[in-house]
């Protein structure tokens, strides 16, 4: 059994459902993400497994242990909130200390816990203040020191970082990921920042309307999204997604739809043609990404047999490291990824590259990835 | 451009003297009845019965004060208001604590602990606010009498408790409502409980809050003249009921400056109390009205 075992929980709110049978686990020292769009449940899962929300049905499990019935404290689960929620009548040092105390720690061990922890995330100087005299990044740290202390067996994060400036955000981030490497600890992190998500995670639960729409690895969710929600969640700037023709002939099975200046364009399919077979003759929708889509002269061109395309350049958007241009595949826009000089002018025309393995075949009735 | 900004400027030292002068006249309007009793409290009857009630005393003396706080005839003894006084204290004190305290944990189970119909409860709770004092007079009586504490200090507290519980869960609410209930998760995960979660980390909060609550508490209880009328005996009278019979004796001769003297002592607490903990006041009245 898996260390923390989630099974077909559903969660009611009198006649509301909003978890529907969500099934899930985490092995020892895993990361696991539950990314998705407000609304969509996260907050409420990671709440029932905290403790603060009951289970309608199904059931929770740590260390094999079920915890559907155990009071919060007595978890062994830690959690971090949005807010922080630092107690703001005590000192940081009586803020990471209190949970021990609650538990019974005597007076010595929790001293030398707490020094350990302030030790491990730089804190020691703010021990004596109070959180209001804290400026986000260091509440952030005391609230990190108050679960940490707890040498708790998961670790709960609700969104941490979206109180911080941008900047800092990046910095906390990069150190959460060194803590978990370095703690080998198991943490479920929610956060609606796919960046986030993708940058942190070992395993991603991507969520919507309180179901799991897809549960991978970052690179599984990222290269192959199993429905557009997914698709165009995950990814900045999201997926390009176009309707298709798919046609077929001697020379294989083909994606086809027209382009910006009225030419038929067809992408090879080949890739997933067995699946793609029975919708021979029938329209799909396309999905790619906008590095798939790229200058001619760009450095991952030489890999695998790209593809031409001449097309009208719609917008031009330098990014410092990129330059996002778009064109016109099927009637709709379409990003691609040019190098940081790539010298292109509205609406004149220029050759793209485009790699058709990385091309995304989806149901346009169900959704569903094809393939 | 130089001159128009010296107009500008001159003006509004006109306008501001003048503001001054009409709030400082004000100001001596709202004392002036106060100044009346403290000059006439040290000043001999005979000089009051001449009729120089707003002068000041030709002959400066205490005597009047002495009288009303040890030995002024009040009712048929002549104790003077000292034993009313710590009556007073003896119901204020646990008064204003208990309804305060209790106030306080209405406010958090019914912001943090959420149960069904608790918004009729709170509803109930608040019309106890509305319900004018004579209206309770006969059933409290009742109430008083069958629990045995009929005529006492201890059936006053209940008096006002009972009473005040309605305006201290008011404040409570109000005030806990912005309290971010993370902190509450937060507490319950590090393993507290119900009444710890309230000591440890709400009680300790609610500086601001509190200090309304006892400033309002205190200041109606003893200030409560119908209630103490009502339900003590001659050993648990309260200052104002004292203070009554001192002024309203019918027999001897009437010495005003013994009354206005008993009736700065009755009101001297509750100035106290405002002096002491009023600027607190106004932030807790409106750090509990931002949201409600």
């Amino acid at each position: 059994m898996s260390f923390l075992a989630i099974e077909k929980v559903s969660k009611n709110y009198g006649t509301v459902r909003v978890l529907h049978e969500i099934s899930l686990a985490a092995e020892e020292g895993e990361f696991l993400v539950l990314v998705g769009p407000s609304g969509c449940g996260k907050s409420t899962l990671l709440n029932m497994i905290a403790g603060l929300e009951s289970i309608t049905e199904g059931q929770i499990s740590i260390q094999g242990r079920i915890v559907n019935d155990v009071h919060p404290s007595k978890r062994n689960i830690a959690m971090v909130f949005q807010s922080y929620a630092l107690y703001p009548n005590m000192t940081v040092a009586q803020n990471i200390t209190f949970g021990l105390e609650m538990h019974g720690v005597p007076r010595t061990e929790r001293q030398k816990a707490m020094e350990d922890v302030a030790k491990l995330l730089q804190i020691e100087a703010l021990l004596d203040r109070r959180p209001r005299q804290l400026s986000g990044g260091q509440r952030q740290r005391v609230a990190m020191g108050r679960a940490l202390v707890r040498n708790p067996d998961v670790f709960l994060f609700d969104e941490p970082l979206s109180n911080l400036d941008a900047k800092l955000r990046v910095d906390m981030r990069t150190e959460i990921k060194k803590l978990h490497q370095s703690l080998g600890a198991t943490i479920v992190y929610v956060t609606h920042d796919q960046i986030e998500a993708m940058t942190l995670s070992t395993r991603i639960a991507v969520m919507n309307d309180g179901r799991i729409q897809q549960l991978g690895t970052p690179r599984e969710v990222y290269d192959a999204p199993s429905n557009l929600f997914v698709a165009t969640f995950m990814g900045s700037p999201s997926m390009n997604l176009f309707p298709a023709k798919v046609v077929s002939d001697a020379d294989g099975i083909f994606a086809q739809a027209e382009n910006g200046l009225g030419e038929t364009v067809r992408i090879s399919m080949s890739h997933v043609g067995e699946a793609l077979k029975k919708y021979d003759g029938t329209e799909v929708t396309v999905g790619v990404r906008p590095e798939a889509v790229t200058d001619p002269e760009g450095v991952e061109t030489a890999e695998s047999g790209e593809m031409r395309m001449r097309d009208l350049v719609g917008v031009v958007e330098p990014a410092g490291a990129d330059t996002f241009v778009t064109c016109t595949i099927g009637g709709s826009e379409c990003v691609a990824r040019f190098r940081a000089d790539a010298d292109l002018r509205a609406n004149e025309v220029a050759e793209f590259a485009i790699r058709p393995d990385k091309v995304i075949p989806f149901d346009t009735a169900s959704g569903n990835r094809i393939g | 451009m130089a001159a128009t900004m010296e107009t500008a400027i001159q003006t509004g030292r006109v306008a501001r003297t003048l503001i001054y002068l009409v709030l400082l006249l004000f100001a001596l309007f709202y004392l002036l009845p106060f100044g009346v009793m403290l000059v006439n409290s040290v000043k001999p009857l005979s000089e009051i019965r001449e009729g120089n009630m707003i002068a000041f005393p030709e002959v400066w003396t205490i005597e009047p004060w002495l009288a009303a706080w040890s030995y002024a005839q009040i009712g048929v003894e002549p104790t003077g208001l000292k034993p009313y006084f710590w009556n007073s204290i003896k119901m204020v004190v646990p008064a204003v604590a208990i309804s305060t305290l209790l106030g306080a944990l209405n406010g958090y189970v019914l912001t943090k602990w959420r149960f069904k119909g608790d918004t009729i409860l709170f509803g109930f709770m608040l019309f106890a606010c509305f319900i004018p004092f004579q209206i309770v007079l006969i059933p409290m009586a009742r109430i008083l009498g069958l629990a045995g504490i009929a005529g006492s200090t201890y059936g006053l507290v209940l008096v006002h408790v009972v009473y005040g519980i309605g305006f201290t869960t008011l404040y409570f609410k109000n005030y806990y409502q912005v309290f971010p209930t993370e902190l509450i998760r937060a507490a319950q995960i590090d393993g507290a409980g119900f009444f710890r979660i309230f000591w440890r980390i709400l009680l300790p909060s609610s500086g601001p809050i509190i200090v309304v609550s006892v400033i309002w508490q205190f200041t109606n209880i003893w200030n409560d003249f119908l209630f103490g009328a009502s339900f003590a005996d001659q050993d648990s009278q309260p200052m104002t009921v004292a203070l009554n019979n001192l002024v309203s004796s019918s027999t001897g001769v009437k010495e005003y400056n013994v009354h206005f003297a008993g009736a700065i002592m009755a009101a001297m607490p509750t100035l106290l109390v405002y002096v002491v903990a009023g600027r607190y006041f106004v932030r807790g009245l409106m750090a509990g009205s931002v949201k409600g």
